[in-house]
């Protein structure tokens, strides 16, 4: 395959890495009935901990441990505030964004723009699995350092955690009918608070990815915008694992996309269209999917076929999403 | 089971939903808790079920005090509760709301609990597909999908509540049979919340009536209903047959209109409705008697209609992004050509269907009133009052008085807080609203909002379409309501009106429209009508 081509599919599954981590870590939150909107500050404020805890420490590890540290807990002060104080999440959320983006401003004056210090995540090509030329599948997947790995074993693994499992069917439950869960003996507010923790440690992690592993360093509102990505993919992929992958990936390929494009000299086309269009792109699929349309569609296909293109097509979110649990 | 209930009480702030509630279950026995709205069954039963903790008092179970503090707690004491509104999961299939909150390993064996399921449906009677969508069942199978669930896990008293309540009289005969066996054969003990009588009479063994939170009577079928009637009130109700008023002018004719329901579409239905009649629309929920109504109000619009508006806006959409990468000639004409037949095209839609291809009319006061707006048809006096009364009908957060503001129709742009206030103190007397007009909505009973939405009711209706009027409301509130409703016909107001309750539609109708799946018949003269010719209707036989 052409080298080129087979470099750029390489950065796809590279850069999409924190943004799969993220999406799949408010898919989790949500999931458990609470949302989560802090994401774009969150992932500043990891990706800002992650790079200056690895740098004074130089250790690697106690870098990614701040950053899930730091996104576990803005994502508890949201569950927490909404079950004891009886807050709005998407309140609480939207002014820890703020909140957390200029204070990751404030505390990372002194680490930005470092050049030549930086802390990267090493690495680590799979052994045996690097040489394999076959479509180039060797350098696409398997020349990355380990979080990159992570992400894309995250999805198996949420997947199948999700549908294959007794707490996977629980935490469905969760978000979608909460009392009837309390009556069948789950314990809903601790395991929204473990969700929700797993959920904002991921988030953290993923600004992790961003300052050890993509962008490398810090600079002031290093990773900004990104955090609205990840919640419009949980949105446009219907809360569903593989969706959210689809999503993720959709919008770094046309990313990388108006990059390649950007060299053509050829090509009028000014760059800005194309990185409006994951975004057109997304309006358009919601708009489709919430509309009767897609309902029409559905019944066109045959009833036996029908269940597969449900998942596909439609998009209903968790029904009691950012509600507080009472048991009355 | 036996299960003993010792001087109970249970306290919300000043009032006392259970006062000194002492009372044995014993095993093989199926008991009617009696009692009308805000008599504290509910509570008993939450008590019970571990849903609420008692003030004071202990439940002893086989004569041992149990400490019932969860639910969960309850089920693993045997005790199960199958609650008015479905406690499942929608979008999850019926396999999966089975399983959940079993016990059992950590990766789920959905083979295992595919038999467990099955075997359960079949000793049951019951036919339910594991792989269906819990959205996609009827009321009666979600009902069926619980019990399976509760007695798989061991459940010895089961306690239903209102459970006849928008199922199928096939499956209500059913679910009694399954009720009577697991009573009689099985030993259980089955405890069945209810305000209808005709339940009573056809399954239980022995009543218990609560009155304000007190246990004020017990009794052993056969039981007149009379005697029922008089635990519960206190004093004897006097029906009256409700005065018969002369038929005037037409209001509404409707010819030929199809509906889409949730479960059915339903077609070429023809009604005529003449000053100062009553209309019944009789069915199982969500067969289209709503949508029939929301369809006359003009709340639901054709069903093309909306795929036709999506394509228009995916095409507009379009348009403006190709217009954005490219400026040359041919596009703009492209864009203005598009936007013509944009603008053609809903015309030439609303020609075709209402005048060619006639999907049906309906005409209200002799003018066409399908394809205008409900707001239009709001202020020539046709009213349209929701079921869900939080959801639709009334504002949560708002008091009263707010509520009689905001129905104001005048142009004015301020509120006049007197006239409302004078309005909202009004219908609180007239209605016998249990509230005062400062109080915020959601903290009255749901009697009493209901009360407070058939008091907003404009007093110069002329067709008033009701759903489900007096949905959870005792005997003696509905009564109440069936008369100032009934005396507004004299000033020549039609009323359509759907109930799941069969008695009122076939007391209160002058004729009754049945909707069974997607079926429409229409039934002249109900006076020779039976409830149980009635359900058979409903179920489909004819």
């Amino acid at each position: 395959m052409d080298p080129i081509l087979i470099r750029t599919l390489a950065d796809i599954v590279r850069n999409g890495a924190p943004l799969l981590i993220a999406g799949l870590g408010e898919m989790i939150t949500e999931r458990a009935g609470v949302v989560n909107l802090s994401l774009d500050g969150t992932i500043l404020l990891a990706a800002m901990a992650a790079f200056a805890v690895a740098l004074e420490t130089s250790s690697i590890g106690l870098g990614i441990g701040a950053a899930m540290l730091v996104g576990m807990l803005i994502a508890l002060i949201i569950i927490a505030s909404s079950v004891f104080l009886r807050l709005d999440q998407i309140a609480v959320g939207f002014v820890l964004t703020l909140l957390a983006a200029d204070l990751s401003t404030f505390v990372g004056r002194d680490y930005a723009n470092l050049p030549g210090q930086q802390v990267e995540i090493p690495y680590a090509p799979v052994p045996v699995l690097k040489d394999i030329e076959f479509l180039g599948i060797g350098e696409i997947f398997f020349q990355h350092n380990l979080l990159i790995y992570f992400s894309v074993v995250l999805l198996f693994v949420v997947w199948a955690f999700i549908y294959h499992t007794r707490p996977g069917l629980q935490l469905r439950g969760l978000g979608e009918h909460p009392q009837a869960a309390y009556v069948r003996g789950i314990r809903v507010q601790f395991w929204r608070f473990v969700y929700v923790a797993i959920g904002g440690a991921l988030v953290g992690l993923a600004g992790a990815t961003y300052s050890l592993s993509i962008r490398l360093g810090w600079k002031e509102n290093l990773t900004i915008g990104n955090g609205w990505i990840a919640l419009a993919i949980v949105i446009f992929g219907g809360w569903r694992p593989f969706r959210v992958a689809f999503g993720v990936y959709l919008i770094v390929g046309l990313r990388a996309l108006a990059l390649e494009l950007q060299k053509e000299a050829t090509l009028n086309i000014p760059v800005q269209i194309i990185n409006m269009t994951p975004w057109v792109l997304m309006l358009l699929t919601l708009m489709f999917v919430s509309s009767g349309f897609a309902e029409w569609l559905l019944r066109l296909i045959p009833e036996r076929a029908r269940p597969f293109f449900q998942g596909a097509l439609r998009a209903n979110p968790p029904a009691a999403l950012g509600t507080n649990f009472e048991k009355e | 089971m036996k299960v003993e209930l010792r001087e109970i009480t249970k306290i919300f702030g000043p009032v006392r939903a259970n006062d000194h509630i002492s009372y044995t279950f014993e095993p093989g026995c199926i008991y009617a808790i009696l009692g009308e709205n805000g008599a504290g069954k509910s509570t008993l039963m939450k008590i019970l079920s571990g849903f609420q903790q008692p003030t004071s008092g202990e439940i002893l179970i086989d004569g041992n005090p149990a400490n019932i503090d969860s639910p969960n707690r309850a089920i693993e004491y045997g005790i199960g509760m199958l609650y008015q509104d479905p406690q499942d999961f929608a979008p999850l299939t019926v396999l999966e709301n089975y399983m959940f909150g079993r016990g059992g390993s950590f990766i789920l064996s959905r083979h295992e609990a595919r038999k467990d399921l099955l075997e359960c449906c079949r000793e049951l009677g019951f036919s339910l597909n594991p792989g269906a969508n819990v959205a996609t069942l009827t009321v009666g199978e979600r009902q069926q999908l619980e019990i399976a669930r509760l007695l798989s896990l061991g459940v010895k008293v089961l306690i239903l509540d209102e459970p006849t309540t928008g199922i199928s009289a096939a499956q209500r005969e059913q679910l009694f049979n399954t009720l009577k066996e697991l009573a009689h054969n099985e030993d259980m003990t089955i405890l069945l919340v209810t305000h209808k009588f005709r339940d009573v009479e056809e399954l239980c063994d022995e009543l218990i009536v609560l009155r304000k939170g007190e246990l004020v009577g017990s009794a052993e079928m056969p039981c007149s209903t009379d005697a029922m009637v008089e635990m519960m009130f206190g004093k004897r109700l006097v029906g009256e047959p409700p005065p018969v008023v002369e038929k005037g002018d037409t209001v509404l004719t409707i010819k030929d209109l199809d509906v889409d329901a949730r479960l059915f579409s339903i077609d070429d239905i023809d009604l005529k409705l003449n000053e100062g009649e009553v209309v019944g629309l009789a069915g199982l929920d969500g067969s289209g008697q709503v949508d029939f109504m929301r369809a006359i109000a003009g709340l639901n619009r054709p069903s093309f209609y909306d795929r036709i508006f999506s394509l228009r806006t995916l095409v507009l959409l379009w348009i403006i992004f190709s217009l954005l990468l490219n400026n040359s000639p041919t596009v703009m004409w492209m864009m203005i050509g598009a936007v013509t037949v944009l603008i053609l095209v809903p015309m030439l839609y609303d020609f075709l269907v209402f005048r060619v291809v006639k999907t049906g009319s309906v005409e209200y006061l002799g003018q066409r009133a399908f394809g205008r707006g409900y707001r239009e048809l709001l202020s020539k006096g046709m009213v349209f009052l929701p079921s869900g009364r939080l959801e639709e009908g009334l504002v949560s957060g708002l008091t009263v008085t707010q509520h009689f503001a905001l129905s104001d129709r005048t142009w004015r742009p301020w509120v006049n807080w007197f006239e409302a206030q004078s309005k909202a103190r009004d219908g609180i007397a007239r209605f016998d609203v249990r509230g005062r007009p400062a109080d915020p909505i959601q903290a009255l009973s749901g009697g009493n909002q209901q009360r407070v939405a058939l008091a907003m009711l404009p007093q110069d209706g002329r067709l008033l379409l009701l759903d489900n009027p007096t949905r959870g409301l005792d005997v003696e509130s509905a009564r109440r309501i069936w008369s100032l409703l009934l005396s507004r016909r004299e000033q020549g107001t039609a009323i359509i009106f759907s109930s799941a309750d069969l008695d009122e539609i076939l007391d209160y109708s002058d004729r009754v429209l049945v909707f069974s799946s997607g079926k429409v018949t229409l039934v002249d003269d109900p006076s020779h009508l039976t409830t149980a010719r009635l359900g058979e209707l409903i179920g489909g036989k004819a």
